[in-house]
């Protein structure tokens, strides 16, 4: 790989420990999988925060690193293990919160900011079409990609990290045009208008790709928030994290020969897939974290009720606070559910906890059953209120 | 004697037994940090303690918190003398790196057998079966 002065120079160390351990992450990768060059990047989102994942043992790098690394591009974070503020209200015990503030610390050290959310795209943290990110979070990966047009690896926590401190990455994979290119095309021939069949198409996309890139034909239209539903459930189930719809996304691709078409029937197993019971009693929306529109339709579902069972509405911090001003956070509150800002049901310690998951997302489902151990409900969003609702 | 010729991942030289497994490792989740143990169930090394070893696998699969738990295996003592891979992934290299265990890989793994006694040159890219 051919590296500039500056990037030798941080390399031997010139700019301090942490820039050079990040350079030497960014070469080895780089090296691995045959880049030239190094690229500069304009955004980083950083993965691999909450201390249920990370540990003592990445506390202490994080640590480290905080030293002397500091950022050189604008840069935000995955959900935590925990609401940062409102922890108490979650149930979190105390020596997790303890850690957990730690953790947030040694990013906020490196200049970081510490707003946990897996949509940085909602907040600010918005790359345009073509500039070269760095982002972990295979959601939001999935969603610059390919509803951004922006490019970028799906990356671990440390090598965000390693471009967050030199504002590099290397140049190799989706960053490349030759690699964003469609592998086959899956023909929707079946109803799909809201976040959870969103979720259900990706579910069956990402299962038939198997590390491949669809191009999605047979949507006319999608939101925001069933875009990001799509670009959560088709990685997690499978697929490359970049897919393309035509006539929506950005990107140019060729059109492959290989054509599946994907009918009612797969959407409608797929649902069944992901539901093996109808006694919850967890229900969690907001994964990926929800978007204003649906704090609105949240705060109308829930105008008036009184919620049995436990509702976390998940959500990044900033949203909240529009939600707050607009009126919708007393309404929710009111009904009895709770907020998880800068956390979800997938990062947090609950395993034991509850039994059973209700949730509109696919991606939910998926680490609700593999990580925390949960029998599932996948529902519309107004279902899994119905659910939480009733005694 | 046999050399191996590869590529260098992370720096450094080391020798040791070889704990050899013909398929992927999932550090996070499929091996405890605590104890150096594959505790993957059905892994063909599950049970098997990998610290001190020169660890030889295709190559890294799973969640991309991996190389923490690596960092881990290292912070606790447990980690391996070093790693051999056929094809080093995201996962294994930024772990290696982060931790400072000596790394390559492109290396033909079937030419090596559990117990066999080797010289790993990572400087170089290059290792020997003694």
């Amino acid at each position: 790989m051919r590296l500039t002065e500056e990037e030798r120079s941080i390399l031997e160390g010139k700019e301090g420990n942490a820039a050079k351990k990040s350079m030497e992450i960014l070469v080895a990768l780089g090296e691995i999988y045959g880049a030239e060059r190094l690229i500069p990047v304009t955004s980083v989102q950083i993965s691999g925060v909450s201390y249920a994942n990370l540990g003592d043992a990445g506390l202490e790098f994080l640590a480290e690193l905080a030293r002397d690394g500091r950022v050189r591009v604008k840069t935000t974070l995955n959900p935590a293990g925990m609401d940062m503020e409102n922890w108490r209200a979650l149930g979190i015990d105390e020596k997790f919160a303890e850690k957990q503030i730690k953790v947030i610390e040694a990013f906020a050290d490196m200049e970081v900011a510490t707003t946990c959310t897996c949509t940085p795209y909602l907040i600010g943290n918005k790359p345009n079409f073509g500039e070269h990110i760095a982002w972990g979070e295979s959601s939001a990966v999935t969603y610059a990609n390919s509803v951004l047009g922006a490019r970028t690896n799906k990356e671990g926590g440390p090598s965000a990290i390693a471009s967050a401190l030199t504002g590099k990455t290397a140049e190799y994979g989706l960053h490349l045009d030759e690699n964003r290119q469609a592998q086959f095309v899956v023909e929707v021939n079946a109803r799909i208008d809201s976040p959870m069949l969103f979720g259900a198409l990706g579910y069956v996309a990402g299962k038939l790709a198997k590390g491949r890139i669809p191009l999605i034909r047979g949507i006319g239209k999608a939101t925001v928030e069933e875009l990001k539903s799509l670009s959560a459930s088709i990685v997690t189930y499978g697929a490359a994290p970049i897919f393309h719809i035509e006539g929506i996304t950005p990107d140019k691709t060729l059109t492959p020969d290989e054509k599946v078409t994907v009918k009612q029937k797969e959407i409608d197993e797929a649902i069944a897939d992901m539901n093996d019971t109808d006694d919850v009693d967890f229900i969690f929306i907001g994964c990926p974290h929800c978007s204003m529109d649906e704090m609105e339709t949240l705060a109308e579902l829930l105008k008036g009720k009184n919620v049995k069972k436990e509702l976390w509405i998940g959500v990044a911090r900033p949203i909240k606070k529009m939600a707050d001003e607009k009126g919708y956070s007393k309404v929710i509150e009111e009904s009895g559910a709770k907020f998880a800002c800068d956390t979800c049901h997938v990062v947090a310690p609950l395993k034991g906890r509850f039994k059973a998951l209700a949730t509109n997302s696919a991606k939910g489902i998926y680490y609700g059953r593999g990580k925390n151990g949960f029998k599932t409900a996948f529902r519309p969003l107004a279902d899994c209120i119905k659910l939480a609702v009733e005694e | 004697m046999i050399e191996l010729r590869g590529r260098k991942i992370c720096r450094g030289r080391a020798e040791g037994e070889a704990l050899v497994s013909k398929e992927a490792i999932s550090f996070f989740g499929g091996v405890d940090p605590d104890t150096g143990r594959v505790v993957e169930k059905g892994h063909p090394l599950e049970g098997k303690e990998i610290t001190g070893k020169i660890l030889v696998f295709p190559r890294g699969k799973g969640s991309t918190v991996g190389p923490y738990t690596i960092y881990r295996l290292k912070k606790n003592g447990k980690a391996p003398a070093a790693i051999v891979n056929k094809e080093c992934e995201t996962i294994v290299a930024v772990g290696a790196i982060i931790s400072e265990i000596p790394c390559i890989d492109k290396i033909d793994i079937d030419k090596i057998s559990d117990g066999d006694r080797l010289i790993l040159n990572a400087d170089e890219g290059k290792m020997k079966i003694v």
